[in-house]
């Protein structure tokens, strides 16, 4: 803590570093996903994300053209060519023709393949393979070398993963199960709220107790009697179990108590005169809720409904126990766990797709932090 | 996926639109059965006090109706069928309870859950203090904050691939394209498979908590630090105190139960913690906890429901006492009210 003196100018300076440290060691992580996200696939396993800036090397393997392609030249049996063909050139630093040792000449110098063939490999990709004797057979030499590409960032993967991975189809469903599971819990909440605030009647305490103690409830209390009930309706009306109208049901339930908490300390909060005038002026509770309150609790209804938003589109659990995987109810998150299985050494893949699913939550986040804050603020009793 | 959209579209607008016509219809009819407005003046005064007796129960209704559906019959219906065989037919007495003692995962799961409650509630908020501390004091402090607090709007999924990447490990000889081995490497250590490492890969997975959590405490521990009144710092820096008597004798004790709450939301939602299990390990290399293990048992080999439900019973009795604490804490402050 010597770091906090900040009296000094040394003091100061140590909260900078400090504080800097910090900061890179948040950021770092998400920073690696997404540059990781951008790389061309090949780069991704070659070189680390923080050196994809500087050209990756990679030691690969090539044949050469058969006898056939050989011309006679000087007295001499030449083939001649590139070995990157037709394909994108890279540099070549360094080439061999035995696996075991593959950078064993420069790229530019001769090596002695024996029995008076030499081979030159350039820079460039372009080779001569010279011998005083025809070549003979229908395989061409073995030839290894080092090369370096220059780096390439690409917006292929985020094409891949979105078309043909199925995430874009993801992230609609993550859309449709959000939306109304952000939306419903505010209007049934900022009615009880306002009851449980402003009006009279018997068992208001009890209720609120029950909602606070519903608080810290943990999930899984719910979910196995609920996939009962679920199935058991799905089974007696026959219709599906797993259907959108089920998790946006259970996830208004599961946010109800933060939801009823939140909006009842401030709508209990608003001043009482607005609300007794309006009420001498004739207004029943229903116009002074829907004219005088719904627009004082702005702040609150827009804190409440960004949490809402992010624990839904954040959640898991709740989708794995309560929609199914096929590609048409499948969420993100739930989607990016099974790419986690399937795809497990795909970073092209798994970081694009992880990508994809924080840019929504990092939007909102960013451009309504404040009310995110005031929110966190207000309810951090709630267990989260 | 047009028409993906059109079915989401028509089923958000039914689904709102529903909410929204039951509020406005309820409150309509009520009107209506008992009018208020052009009826004798007796019979107005009658009928707004019935109206009085009912309209509460319309508006708090939508709500205790799903609250007792999705929250207090589960809670019942969970303890009954932790008594309950795997299919919820025969009663079985205690007979879940005692496997649970005695089966390895379970014993693991719970030992691991102590760790996780030992280290990460503890850890986010140190943590968060001290760069709450921190950034109070430089002028981009904002910025700063805003960084560290960026992650608790990942998803614990998403910070899982993002951490999966940073303990990637690859075979001996290959570049290893994971930062924690490429820095290991560079200072000469030997590249490791983290998570596979038994017991220490419960702080690796730890680490991802408290990567998501430490911007929580902070922001909540700043603007408690910001509620100090400035007397009683100025005064301890007259009477020659030092940062370092300043910040443990002055500011903690008057946040301390700021500290309480940060400290007690991260205990319950550590132990709700699977995601993060799920995705990176699924409770392999002994690194099982309750809320995974719990999830593993409602659908292994089509689901034992007994078993599942005594584990969501033992999270929940670990709940029970920050339950009642926050009660008693909500009764007294509205106490008056």
């Amino acid at each position: 803590m010597a770091a906090t003196r900040g009296k000094s100018f040394a003091g100061r300076f140590g909260v900078h570093i400090a504080v800097l440290v910090f900061v890179v060691i948040w950021t770092i992580p998400t920073l690696g996903i997404l540059v990781s996200s951008l790389r061309d696939k090949d780069q991704i396993v070659a070189s680390g994300w923080w050196n994809s800036f500087a050209s990756s090397s990679q030691t690969e393997a090539g044949r050469l053209p058969a006898a056939s392609a050989q011309v006679q030249k000087d007295g001499k049996y030449v083939i001649e060519g590139n070995i990157f063909g037709d394909g994108a050139k890279r540099d070549i630093s360094a080439f061999g023709f035995k696996a075991a040792t593959p950078t064993q000449y420069k790229a530019g110098t001769a090596a002695d393949l024996g029995d008076g063939v030499t081979l030159q490999v350039n820079a460039d990709g372009g080779f001569v393979l010279a011998s005083p004797k025809a070549f003979e057979g229908d395989r061409g030499q073995r030839v290894y070398f080092a090369s370096s590409a220059p780096p390439k960032f690409t917006s292929e993967n985020y094409n891949a993963v979105l078309f043909s991975e199925g995430i874009g189809r993801s992230f609609m469903n993550s859309l449709t199960v959000t939306i109304p599971a952000t939306i419903i819990p505010i209007l049934i909440a900022a009615f009880a709220a306002y009851a449980l605030a402003w009006m009279r009647f018997p068992g208001r305490a009890l209720l609120i107790a029950v909602i606070i103690g519903l608080l810290v409830v943990p999930l899984q209390m719910s979910l196995i009697p609920l996939l009962k009930l679920y199935n058991g309706v799905g089974t007696f009306f026959g219709v599906p179990s797993k259907t959108y109208l089920g998790i946006w049901l259970a996830h208004t339930g599961f946010g109800l108590p933060f939801a009823i908490y939140l909006l009842r300390s401030y709508i209990a909060g608003l001043p009482r005169e607005i609300m007794e005038s309006a009420r001498i002026d004739g207004a029943s509770d229903f116009e002074i809720f829907v004219k005088i309150v719904l627009p004082l609790s702005f702040p609150v209804l827009a804190s409440f409904a960004i949490f809402q938003f992010l624990w839904v589109w954040n959640d898991l659990l709740v989708a794995m126990v309560f929609l199914g995987t096929a590609p048409d109810q499948i969420v993100l998150t739930a989607k990016l766990n099974a790419l986690l299985g399937s795809r497990g050494g795909n970073w092209e893949i798994l970081t694009t797709s992880a990508f994809i699913t924080i840019i929504v939550p990092l939007a909102v986040f960013f451009s309504l932090q404040r009310y995110f804050v005031r929110g966190l603020l207000a309810g951090s009793v709630k267990g989260g | 996926m047009a028409t993906q959209i059109f079915s989401a579209i028509f089923v958000i607008i039914i689904g709102v639109g529903g909410c929204v016509a039951y509020f406005w219809g309820a409150n309509k009819l009520l009107d209506l059965v008992f009018p208020s407005r052009g009826v004798s003046g007796a019979a107005a005064v009658d009928n707004l006090r019935r109206q009085g007796l009912v309209r509460p129960w319309l508006f708090v209704g939508p709500a205790m109706i799903i609250l007792t559906i999705y929250l207090i019959y589960p809670v019942i219906e969970t303890l009954r069928l932790s008594f309950l065989d795997r299919g919820g037919a025969n009663f079985v007495g205690l007979a879940n309870y005692e496997w649970a003692f005695g089966d390895h995962d379970f014993r693991n799961s719970i030992l691991n859950n102590v760790l996780w409650l030992a280290v990460v509630p503890a850890a986010c908020t140190f943590l968060g203090l001290i760069i709450a501390v921190l950034t109070d004091k430089i002028w981009w402090g904002t910025i700063a904050k805003s960084l560290i607090f960026l992650p608790l709007a990942i998803s614990f999924v998403g910070a899982s691939v993002i951490w999966k990447f940073i303990y990637e490990y690859r075979g001996e000889g290959q570049v290893q394209i994971g930062l924690l081995n490429a820095i290991i490497q560079y200072f000469g250590g030997q590249p490791q498979v983290w998570i596979s490492l038994p017991f220490w890969n419960n702080f690796f997975l730890m680490i991802i908590l408290i990567w998501i959590q430490t911007g929580f405490a902070m922001v909540i521990l700043s603007s408690a630090l910001r509620g100090i009144p400035e007397e009683t710092l100025e005064a301890a820096v007259i009477d020659g105190a030092n940062p370092f008597q300043i910040f443990w004798k002055i500011m903690v004790p008057q946040i301390w139960g700021t500290i309480a709450v940060v400290w007690t939301t991260i205990t319950i939602l550590v132990l709700k913690v699977f995601d993060i299990v799920l995705t990176m390990t699924n409770g392999q290399w002994n690194s099982q906890v309750l809320a995974n293990l719990m999830f593993d048992w409602m659908f292994r080999g089509g689901g034992d429901f007994g078993r599942g439900a005594t584990i969501a019973i033992i999270i929940m009795i670990a709940v029970i006492p920050i339950m009642i604490w926050n009660i008693r804490q909500a009764n007294k402050e509205t106490g008056g009210h």
